[in-house]
């Protein structure tokens, strides 16, 4: 047996869905947040039953590629339980009467029940059940309010085959309301004023420059702080272990230079001695993972505030001339973390043209949290003027190859309409949860490819192969880019790892000017693998050869210019 | 006197008369509950030709300008 959870976008179906398994899945404040249906199990009368968590959708008329998906399960499901958001009762019961025409077992919940007092909004639940003859449960998802009664009349769901159109269920679905809903008229309430205050522009842009300085000031800080107080203290615990490794290996040798590193000055170096035990750690673990950990914190919180969606809405205009969506904002950010998930999220826009567009510019101009920890090691003692040259040329990028892909590519930027949720408090138990899945799948990811990335670096210089490589590239790095020739040895490992290969410059002794070129070609001229093999499922092959050659082409002309003019 | 939802001023309630498109644009509006006789409120409309964002029940909604233009409402006048 098949359990199916539908709903409208963002009504807390993965909520549900992860109070009723145990399963544990992302759960935000915006519209779109499941891009994939996951899969759970649920003990029913010592019967496993399998539970999908479906993808948000406002009709069984599916629009967007998500959609699709959902519509597309309700074939193999056995029961329904269709997720309404209270607080939008009409509109959300369209869906409702057009699955109750489906001949499938429904169950309805009555999600963020706490939310309607507030509201000024009264459903009575048993009214609304007699209409709809089947179950309607009241709950409050995020703290499990009604799960168990949820769970416990599961069995009672009824299917119905009604035979409504268009007009005919809007029809029914004003009469309901007229018996079940009643609104009493609230005041403008304090935050109703802020949820104005932060989309007009008047306000909302000087309101957003200051919460994106605050991510980035935060970020920043939170990060070198673990690294000052936490990360660098356990480390230097553990120096004399790998010394007296390296002492009893000889000091040198295949194997030590695979597990400790070429030893700078006599001493090990973290960040260049390059061996498994020392680099492989260290970055991953004391440079990068503080700085992830900053920066998923923090977008916790803004996705599930529910300000993302009016950050979309603010950059709308700009994002259409680059021909994406406002909500393609949502992918950019996703991407500042990770390309990865960032990739993933594209899925939300509409058309494959956007998709194509927002795909390519993040993997392009928007350097993953792993990375940007390493240029701010890098870059951070020019100060502000470093990392600003770096930042901003990447923003140039990203708006002047949007503006050209816009231009050149045939067919235009379908209309924007979404849908903007009311702002609520973050709820600590579901932010905590997700930090610590993204951290947990950071780890389990990002550990092994360093690990390899640094494996793979030794490798190719103990068989010669890096340099052989620097030699063939030479003119394009020493020529075009002003770079040493065996800067292309960092280059070849981003590939795998763009931390590590950010961390492959430092022993070059490059100037500024040098370390901000290379930094920029590192983030513009290839995708990660794993980001790689996520565009190739997204963008299929032939639209991932048009991406990586925009990329390559304009790396090497941006590094170009940048040579020139640094 | 009746206006489109692009013309219509900031911070106006209003109640939809007429929806000047297809089926699916109804559809597509019906979707966020957004049809003949329900009553809007228009928040604001972002610059440089970018979406209005009107609230309806007990949602904001961000709508393309060309689409705004295309929804007919009758003021209530300001609150």
């Amino acid at each position: 047996m098949k359990i199916l959870l539908m709903g409208n976008p963002n009504v807390g179906k993965s909520a549900i869905f992860s109070r009723l398994t145990g399963v544990d899945v992302m759960v935000s404040n915006y519209p779109g947040t499941t891009i994939e249906f996951k899969k759970g199990r649920i003990k029913l009368d010592e019967q496993l039953v399998e539970v999908i968590d479906v993808p948000g959708t406002y009709t069984l008329e599916a629009t967007s590629r998500a959609e699709k998906v959902a519509v597309s399960m309700l074939e193999e499901g056995d029961l329904v339980i269709d997720v309404v958001d209270a607080t939008n009762l009409e509109r959300n019961l369209y869906l409702t009467l057009q699955l109750l025409e489906r001949n499938i077992p429904v169950i309805v919940v009555l999600n963020f029940w706490d939310e309607t007092r507030h509201l000024g909004i009264q459903i009575d639940a048993k009214k609304l059940e007699t209409h709809l003859d089947t179950p309607v449960i009241p709950a409050v998802a995020v703290t499990g309010v009604g799960i168990k009664e949820l769970v416990s009349r599961l069995p009672e769901a009824r299917a119905h085959a009604n035979r409504f159109d268009e007009g005919g269920r809007w029809s029914e679905i004003g009469k309901i309301i007229k018996e079940v809903q009643k609104v009493t008229l609230k005041k403008h309430t304090l935050l109703e004023t802020v949820e104005d205050m932060s989309i007009k522009p008047l306000t909302g842009i000087p309101i957003t420059l200051l919460i994106l300085a605050l991510v980035f000031w935060l970020v920043r800080s939170v990060g070198e702080n673990l690294i000052a107080y936490l990360f660098n203290p356990l480390f230097k615990l553990y120096l004399p272990a790998v010394t007296g490794l390296s002492d009893m290996l000889g000091r040198g040798g295949i194997v030590h230079d695979i597990l400790i590193g070429t030893l700078i000055e006599g001493k090990i170096d973290y960040i260049q001695s390059m061996g498994l035990l020392t680099t492989g750690l260290y970055v991953p673990l004391a440079i990068v993972s503080p700085y992830v950990f900053a920066f998923y914190l923090i977008l916790g919180i803004l996705e599930d505030s529910g300000y993302l969606p009016r950050l979309a809405t603010l950059v709308d205009a700009v994002l259409h001339r680059l021909g994406m969506h406002g909500l393609a904002i949502i992918s950019m950010l996703l991407g500042f973390g990770c390309n990865v998930p960032g990739a993933l999220s594209t899925r939300i826009l509409e058309t494959k043209r956007q998709r194509f567009i927002a795909a390519t510019l993040m993997a392009i101009a928007i350097p993953c949290m792993a990375q940007t920890a390493m240029v701010f090691a890098l870059l951070g003692p020019y100060g502000i003027k470093g990392l600003g040259i770096y930042f901003v040329t990447l923003f140039i990028i990203w708006l002047v190859l949007g503006f050209l892909l816009n231009k050149m590519l045939r067919g235009e930027v379908p209309e924007t309409f979404m849908e903007i949720p009311p702002y609520r408090m973050p709820y600590f138990g579901s932010l905590a949860k997700k930090l610590w899945m993204r951290m947990r799948s950071f780890l389990t990811e990002a550990i092994p490819f360093v690990l390899l990335g640094v494996l793979f670096v030794n490798v190719l210089y103990v068989l010669g192969v890096i340099e052989w490589i620097s030699e063939a590239t030479a003119p394009l790095i020493v020529g075009i880019l002003g770079l040493p020739k065996e800067a292309v040895a960092s280059l070849v490992v981003g590939f795998l790892r763009k931390d590590v290969a950010v961390g492959m410059l430092l022993p070059l002794g490059l100037d500024m000017g040098q370390l901000i070129v290379a930094s920029v070609v590192l983030t513009m001229y290839f995708p990660c693998v794993a980001t790689f093999v996520v565009l190739f499922k997204e963008l299929g092959a032939g639209d991932l050869i048009k991406a990586t050659t925009i990329m390559v082409v304009s790396a090497l002309l941006v590094g170009g210019v940048l040579n020139a003019l640094l | 006197m009746d206006v489109s939802l692009f013309d219509l001023q900031t911070g106006q309630k209003a109640t939809i008369k007429q929806l000047k498109g297809g089926g699916e644009f109804r559809k597509k509006l019906a979707s966020l509950n957004i049809r003949i006789g329900k009553t809007i409120r228009k928040i604001t409309a972002q610059p440089l030709h970018g979406p209005v964002v009107i609230k309806i029940d007990n949602t904001e909604a961000t709508i393309g300008m060309e689409m705004a233009k295309k929804i007919v409402v009758e003021p209530l006048g300001a609150e």
